[in-house]
C-alpha cells in the first residue's frame, strides 16, 4: 500500500526513512525535532525529500530516480494538521466541504457531508465557525475534511496533542474505530509512547533521524 | 463669493478611477510578491516602493517622460488610440495612481503574509489548486488588509499634487482638483474658495483616519482568525 524509503537532509542532521505499511495504523514516536513531521510532510508531498521513492498503491508519487513529484493535490492523501488548519473564515460545514472530488457526481460514492458529520459526531455544529468549538470537535472537524477527500492514506500530525486527558482517551478509542470503518492506513505522529501503544499497529521510534522498528506486525490489541 | 464644486467632483473621479486601477494591480502582485520567490525580487520591491520616498516633481517629471508627445507610451496611445494622457484627466488619474499604489500594495501585502502558511498547505493537501487557494483562503483572510489599502489609497489619490500638476496641469474645469484649486486660489487670493476646500480636504482625511484606527482595533477585538492557530 505505501511503501516509502527516503533521504532529507535537515539543518542538524540526515533524516531516515524506511516505511511499508499495508493496512493499519502506524505510530511514529519520537521526542519533538526527531523528524516525524518531516517524515509526513514528505509522504504528503508539502516537502520534499533529497533522495530515495514513495510509492502508493504501487505507483510511484515520488522518486529521485525517475525524477517522478506529484503535485500534493494529486496524492490522495488526507492530512490532519498539528494545530487543525481548519479555514477560519468558514462554517464547520464549508470546511468539510472544500476537499470534495469534484468528479463526484460521476463516481457511484454514497459519502455524504451528512453521514461523514454524523460519524464523528459534529453534526450539531455544522454552521459554528471554527473558534465557536472546543478542541476536541475541531479534531473531529479536522478528521472530516480530510475524510471527505476520500484519501487512500490519512496522516495525522500530533492529532491529540493539544487536547485534555479525558477527550484525549475518547478521542483515541474513536480513531480506532475509524480506521477499522475507513480501511485504509493511517500514519500517525506522537510523541506520546504511551499513544503510540495503544493506537500502533506497527510503531516506529524516531530519534534525530534514525529510525527503529519497535512492533512490526499485525497484533492488534482491541 | 462664489464656491465652486467642480474641483470636489473632479477629485472624486480621479480618485475613484485611481482606486480602481490600484487594486486590479495591487492584489496580483501582492499575492505574488508574498508567496513566491523568484530571482530580483528585491528590485521588484523596491520599485513598487520608489513613489512612496521620491518627490511628487520626480514623479511627475518621469510620468512627463514616458507619457509626453515623444515618450514610448506617449507615443503608443496618440498612434493607435488617437488619446493624449497629457494634460488631460487621464493624466491625473495616473499620477494618483502611481502615488497611491505602494499604500495599498503594501497593505494587502503584508496582510497576505500573515495568513497563516498552514492554511494554505491544508487547501493544497484538499486538493485545491493554487488559484484556488488564493480566492477562497488567502484573500478573504486578507481582507482586513485590503479595505486598509483601499482607504489609504483613496485618501492618498484625492491629495495628489506635484505629480498630478505636472502632467495633468491646472485647467480648471477640466483637470483643477482640489489640492490644485486650493494652491491657485490661495495663490490668486481668493482665501474663501481654499479654505472651504482646506476644511472639507481635513475633515474628510481627519475622518480616514480616525475610522481605519476604530476599525483595525475592532477587528482585531473580534478576529476569527486568531482563534485556532495560536
Amino acid at each position: 500500500m505505501l511503501k516509502a524509503h527516503f533521504k532529507k537532509k535537515l539543518p542538524t542532521f540526515d533524516l531516515e526513512a524506511n516505511i511499508s505499511l499495508n493496512s493499519g495504523i502506524l505510530a511514529l514516536v519520537g521526542p519533538s525535532g526527531a523528524g516525524k513531521t518531516t517524515i509526513l510532510q514528505c509522504i504528503a508531498g508539502l516537502q520534499t525529500p533529497s533522495q530515495g521513492e514513495i510509492k502508493i498503491r504501487e505507483k510511484a508519487v515520488y522518486s529521485s530516480e525517475q525524477g517522478i513529484n506529484v503535485p500534493i493535490r494529486n496524492r490522495r492523501i488526507g492530512y490532519v494538521f498539528q494545530d487543525y488548519a481548519l479555514f477560519p473564515h468558514m462554517t464547520v460545514e464549508k470546511n468539510v466541504m472544500y476537499g470534495i472530488p469534484k468528479k463526484d457526481n460521476i463516481s457511484n460514492k454514497v459519502l455524504t457531508v451528512s453521514k461523514v458529520l454524523e460519524m464523528l459526531k459534529i453534526e450539531h455544529l455544522r454552521h459554528r465557525y471554527p473558534n465557536q468549538i472546543s478542541g476536541g470537535e475541531k479534531q473531529r472537524v479536522a478528521l472530516a475534511r480530510a475524510l471527505m477527500t476520500e484519501p487512500e492514506l490519512l496522516l495525522l500530525d500530533e492529532p491529540l496533542s493539544a487536547l485534555d486527558q479525558e477527550t484525549r482517551g475518547t478521542l483515541q478509542q474513536e480513531l480506532l474505530k475509524l480506521q477499522a470503518q475507513w480501511q485504509i492506513p493511517f500514519i500517525l505522529v506522537t510523541h506520546d509512547p504511551q499513544e503510540a501503544e495503544i493506537l500502533g499497529d506497527q510503531i516506529i521510534k524516531l530519534d534525530r533521524g534514525r529510525q527503529e522498528s519497535i512492533r512490526g506486525g499485525s497484533l492488534k490489541i482491541g | 463669493m462664489d464656491f465652486s464644486f467642480i474641483p470636489i467632483i473632479l477629485s472624486l473621479k480621479v480618485a475613484f478611477a485611481a482606486v480602481i486601477i490600484v487594486t486590479c494591480i495591487s492584489i496580483p502582485l501582492a499575492g505574488l510578491m508574498a508567496k513566491r520567490e523568484f530571482l530580483g525580487k528585491d528590485v521588484v520591491e523596491s520599485i513598487i516602493t520608489l513613489p512612496l520616498v521620491l518627490p511628487p516633481s520626480v514623479i511627475g517629471f518621469m510620468l512627463l517622460f514616458v507619457f509626453g508627445k515623444n515618450g514610448p507610451l506617449g507615443k503608443l496611445l496618440e498612434q493607435w488610440f488617437h488619446t493624449r494622457i497629457v494634460f488631460t484627466l487621464a493624466g491625473a488619474v495616473v499620477a494618483a495612481a502611481v502615488v497611491a499604489l505602494p499604500l495599498m500594495y503594501q497593505s494587502v501585502k503584508v496582510a497576505m503574509e500573515n495568513v497563516d502558511p498552514n492554511l494554505e498547505k491544508a487547501a493544497r493537501t484538499l486538493g485545491a489548486k493554487e488559484l484556488r487557494i488564493f480566492i477562497t483562503i488567502t484573500l478573504p483572510l486578507a481582507w482586513n488588509g485590503i479595505v486598509a489599502g483601499l482607504v489609504l489609497a483613496f485618501a492618498r489619490s484625492l491629495g495628489e499634487f506635484g505629480a498630478t500638476l505636472m502632467i495633468a496641469g491646472n485647467i480648471p474645469g477640466k483637470t483643477q482638483t482640489m489640492p490644485l484649486a486650493i494652491y491657485f486660489a490661495n495663490e490668486s487670493g481668493d482665501t474663501g474658495q481654499a479654505s472651504i476646500l482646506v476644511i472639507i480636504m481635513t475633515v474628510f482625511s481627519f475622518m480616514v483616519i480616525y475610522g481605519l484606527n476604530r476599525w483595525g482595533k475592532k477587528s482585531q477585538h473580534d478576529s476569527r482568525g486568531g482563534g485556532d492557530n495560536a
